[in-house]
């Protein structure tokens, strides 16, 4: 058998243990629960798994073979090789948690510079070392301004994705925190300032907003809402795309309290919607309240810098019922390539692929509205995604498909308001040929 | 025999030449409120740098690969190459969420199967993928089981039941979902003490959360009365899959009559923990709890497979899309390797390797074991004796494993054992390694004590102030920067 090197040993250590049998030592399982064996294929060879999981992958239609134009939150983009390399260093894919500090210290200061940079990004004091994901972030930061303000009104857009809302629900629910939505105005796609007014008040504990939001569309009414929330004790949440924060101004320099975002976007393939980074950042006054681990910088006994896990009464693993949150495994290599790429990209890098994105984005925008037929759906200033109304969605959809490519995401679904819209997202990935092509194939629907 | 290399590493602000700042100039078009006026706060550095300095941080980390994990209820296995290699192919790596379901059929066919594999492995009706890791499956089940009792107008269930031994995730993710939290003492074998289950069971119990094997590696062979007492209350039965790897092919939960489990694809089923993630953390469910799992469900029509979201009774989402997916592919691959009798023979194996290293260690009467003596893929080990004697605690054992270049277990937890050394050496081990490991434990128990107490002396640091850091928190180089500037 593979990866059980004492396989072949095995009487050997029955020897040892004055065993007979193998089973002796399951004797304490009853015997009416005893199994004989797994209804599972008998193990194969390393060859013939390569080969089976071939076919599998023949199934599948990746970006490189049929161009994307899916928005939604999630969006390809260019990773570079040294972040590749960096993520295949077993020292670091194959380790556990750092718990054991003088062992772990390449792994630990990676995490000390992610936190460093995502809180010069996010214009936050601290950051943790991340969340499963930028949704399940919205969740924790809705707890912790509950656990902060002691009020129990937490105040959402309806402008964010439903999976964000269906989670927030849930992660709150607990708590008996009330959520209130707020309607966005039809012709900007932007939150409704005059319901957001009526809807915060004494007893809000914090309100979110994100920039861009679902619709790809930025909120430009930063000062007024921070303001609006500050009157009234409230905390003011951000959700970022990271990659926005070249062009775009730190949410710290507008007021918020806490900033989340998906993360994912910094060095992590787009893995059917997996390797998510929830990034969690928050003003110092709030350090002792963070969900999940956050590590620090120390020193040895002998002087030196050194770094570990910190403020760790915070969490479940010695808090227990009490903790923060119940995280224990994060998304630590996705922290990883977030690092690296970060690092990479620098801060120049990261300003020119903000603008490439933002650039690409309204270029597209302007070629598909200028199709007959095709129309911008909301008038406000967006990032790389934006919703379009098609003359028949679903018609484009499959014409599309048909031509071995992926329109935008028909968002009709989870917005009955906006039938027959699609919502487009487009990167520095997308080469004019493609967009090109893209716009031609609309053309033949319209 | 390991050792790190020793880097002075700088941080990525310090590897930066000083350079006068570019102007920047703002993005147009953007709405005033939100553009930028200043060049963006990241260090600028060439590939070279880049790359050199994780490749030092990278020097500076123990992994699988440096050799034996014995992490106690990590299970710290081998992560064959293979899976990792696969989930990096491009046509399962650059996938988009919401594609068109006919251009995702493989990925979906993986997901499908792999929850009738794990189906079977548990005994379990249903499972979904949704879950990042261990603790949002524990989050996962209670709010499944708040939607459980909700749907028989039983909302006044609001405790959950846990034994002292449990996992810290387990009272902090039933706080979570809104429970009261009530904690059991374990018996003098170290198991649920079923005549105190008795008394807390009640018409307001929820759920009673239980590891099995718990987490002193014992296996709770009460576990068919335990259930049928939780199902008398009307209460749910919650499998705690984190020691999973004791009993595959040898048991299974369902059949032990739990009713919600969760299992650690990143512990029993190989792949790689990351540092900390992406894990996955499935959950499975009786029939009876289906209607009520997260949305959307894989499903297969004739040689079709779908996303399914017509479930009405569903708790909706837990994570965005389904799931960390690249974990969940090599899971699926490590399972197709070991199939049904590789995987018995995993347990069988990190059971035997587990009650091999407990009776070495126990016979020499350095280190004490409390409660019953038959352990599972794990044990817990006292030095109880050790400080008394010597003043050696556990902690100090562990720092000292470091110098010798091997990585220590885990310790203090769980919390009923005094300075607790709690192994786990997994099936990946060999004879030979566990011999050398136990042959360091037993000569630092011999060692001058001062050596101990002070150890590590061989690593890239020695021991960490860790009290220092919680009392003047640094957590970012700019306060790092700032503090530097005042001690100037």
């Amino acid at each position: 058998m593979q990866f059980i090197p004492n396989s072949s040993v095995k009487t050997k250590l029955f020897h040892e243990l004055h065993l007979h049998d193998i089973n002796e030592l399951f004797s304490d399982i009853p015997n009416e629960i005893h199994l004989k064996h797994l209804q599972l294929p008998p193990g194969r060879s390393q060859q013939e798994v390569e080969d089976q999981m071939r076919l599998l992958a023949g199934k599948n239609k990746s970006f490189c073979v049929m161009p994307s134009f899916l928005g939604g939150g999630f969006t390809p983009h260019y990773i570079p090789a040294a972040v590749k390399a960096t993520l295949s260093r077993s020292e670091f894919y194959t380790a556990y948690t750092p718990y054991q500090p003088e062992t772990s210290q390449g792994f630990l200061q990676a995490i000390f510079e992610y936190q460093s940079m995502v809180a010069e990004l996010t214009g936050m004091d601290v950051s943790n070392a991340s969340l499963y994901d930028g949704a399940t972030a919205l969740g924790e930061a809705a707890l912790m301004c509950a656990r902060i303000t002691k009020k129990k009104n937490f105040v959402i857009p309806e402008n964010i994705s439903w999976e964000k809302k269906s989670i927030l629900s849930n992660y709150t629910k607990g708590a008996g925190i009330t959520i209130k939505e707020v309607p966005y105005d039809t012709k900007t796609g932007t939150i409704d300032l005059g319901e957001l007014e009526k809807t915060i008040d004494t007893d809000t504990a914090g309100g979110y907003i994100e920039n861009p939001n679902f619709f790809g569309v930025f909120e430009p009414a930063v000062q007024d809402i921070h303001t609006l929330l500050q009157r009234n004790q409230a905390l003011f949440v951000v959700g970022v795309d990271p990659l926005s924060l070249g062009i775009c101004k730190s949410p710290g320099e507008y007021g918020a309290d806490i900033v989340i975002g998906e993360g994912k976007s910094l060095g992590n393939p787009l893995d059917f919607g997996g390797s998510t980074l929830g990034i969690f950042a928050c003003k110092n006054q709030f350090v002792r309240q963070i969900p999940g681990r956050i590590i620090g910088m120390t020193k040895d006994h002998q002087g030196k810098r050194a770094f570990c896990m910190t403020m760790q009464t915070r969490e479940q693993h010695i808090r227990r019922e009490k903790a923060t949150s119940n995280i224990c495994t994060n998304e630590g290599l996705c922290m990883l390539a977030a690092a690296t790429y970060l690092s990479w990209l620098g801060g120049k890098g990261l300003q020119q692929l903000s603008q490439k994105n933002y650039d690409q984005g309204n270029q597209l925008r302007t070629r598909i509205s200028a199709i007959p037929g095709f129309s911008q759906v909301f008038s406000g200033a967006h990032f790389n995604e934006f919703v379009i109304h098609c003359p028949d969605a679903a018609k484009v959809h499959t014409h599309l498909l048909q031509h071995g490519m992926q329109g935008g995401l028909l968002v009709e679904r989870w917005y009955p308001k906006l039938a027959d819209c699609m919502l487009f997202g487009v990167t520095e990935l997308h080469s004019e040929d493609t967009m090109t092509r893209l716009v031609s194939l609309l053309k033949e629907v319209s | 025999m390991y050792h790190s290399a020793v880097w002075a590493e700088p941080l990525l602000n310090e590897l930066e030449e000083e350079t006068r700042k570019e102007k920047y100039t703002p993005a147009s078009g953007l709405p005033g409120s939100l553009q930028r006026q200043e060049p963006v706060p990241l260090p600028t550095l060439d590939e070279t740098q880049v790359v050199r300095h994780f490749f030092h941080l990278s020097q500076m980390n123990y992994g699988i690969e440096s050799g034996i994990y014995p992490l106690g209820s990590c299970t710290m296995k081998y992560n064959p190459k293979l899976c990792e290699e696969i989930s990096r192919w491009e046509q399962f790596a650059l996938l988009h969420p919401y594609q068109d379901e006919t251009t995702v059929q493989g990925t979906l066919q993986m997901m499908y199967e792999l929850e009738r594999m794990l189906c079977e492995i548990t005994g379990m009706d249903q499972f979904t993928l949704q879950p990042a890791a261990g603790a949002q499956g524990e989050f996962t089940g209670l709010l499944l089981a708040r939607a459980y009792h909700e749907a028989n107008n039983e909302s006044k269930r609001d405790e959950v039941i846990l034994p002292d031994t449990s996992h810290g995730t387990n009272p902090a993710s039933a706080a979570m979902a809104g429970y009261k939290v009530i904690e059991i003492p374990s018996t003098k074998e170290g198991t649920v003490d079923v005549e105190m289950l008795k008394n807390v069971l009640s018409d307001n119990t929820a759920c009673f959360m239980l590891t099995n094997p718990n987490t002193l590696g014992i296996f709770e062979s009460d576990i068919l009365e335990i259930a049928r007492l939780v199902h008398k209350a009307g209460a749910l039965l919650y499998y705690d899959g984190a020691n999973m790897n004791a009993i595959m092919g040898k048991a299974r939960p369902g059949d032990m009559g739990f009713d919600i489990v969760h299992l650690n694809l990143h512990k029993t089923f190989s792949t790689p923990h990351g540092g900390g993630g992406p894990g996955a953390g499935p959950v499975g469910v009786k029939q009876k709890l289906e209607r009520f799992l997260p949305i959307p469900r894989v499903v297969k029509n004739h040689q079709t497979y779908g996303f399914d979201y017509a479930h009405p009774d569903s708790i909706g989402k837990i994570k965005t899309t389904y799931g960390n997916s690249s974990v969940l592919l090599k899971a699926y691959i490590y399972i197709l390797l070991m199939g049904g009798n590789g995987l018995r023979e995993t347990s069988e194996i990190a059971v035997l390797n587990a009650n091999y290293m407990k009776k070495k260690l126990v016979d020499s009467g350095l280190y004490h074991l409390p409660y019953r003596e038959l352990r599972k893929h794990e044990f817990v080990l006292s030095c109880d004796q050790l400080r008394t004697t010597k003043g050696i605690r556990a902690l100090d054992v562990a720092k000292r494993l470091l110098d010798y270049g091997l990585h220590p277990p885990t310790v203090y937890f769980p919390l009923i054992v005094k300075e607790a050394l709690m192994i786990e050496p997994t099936e990946s081990e060999s004879k030979k390694t566990m011999d050398e490991y136990i042959d360091v434990l037993l000569r630092i128990a011999q060692e001058d004590s001062s050596v101990v107490k002070s150890a590590p002396h061989q690593t890239v640091v020695t021991r960490i102030d860790e009290t220092g850091a919680v009392k003047n928190p640094i957590l970012t180089w700019k306060t790092a920067g700032k503090l530097k500037e005042t001690d100037i």
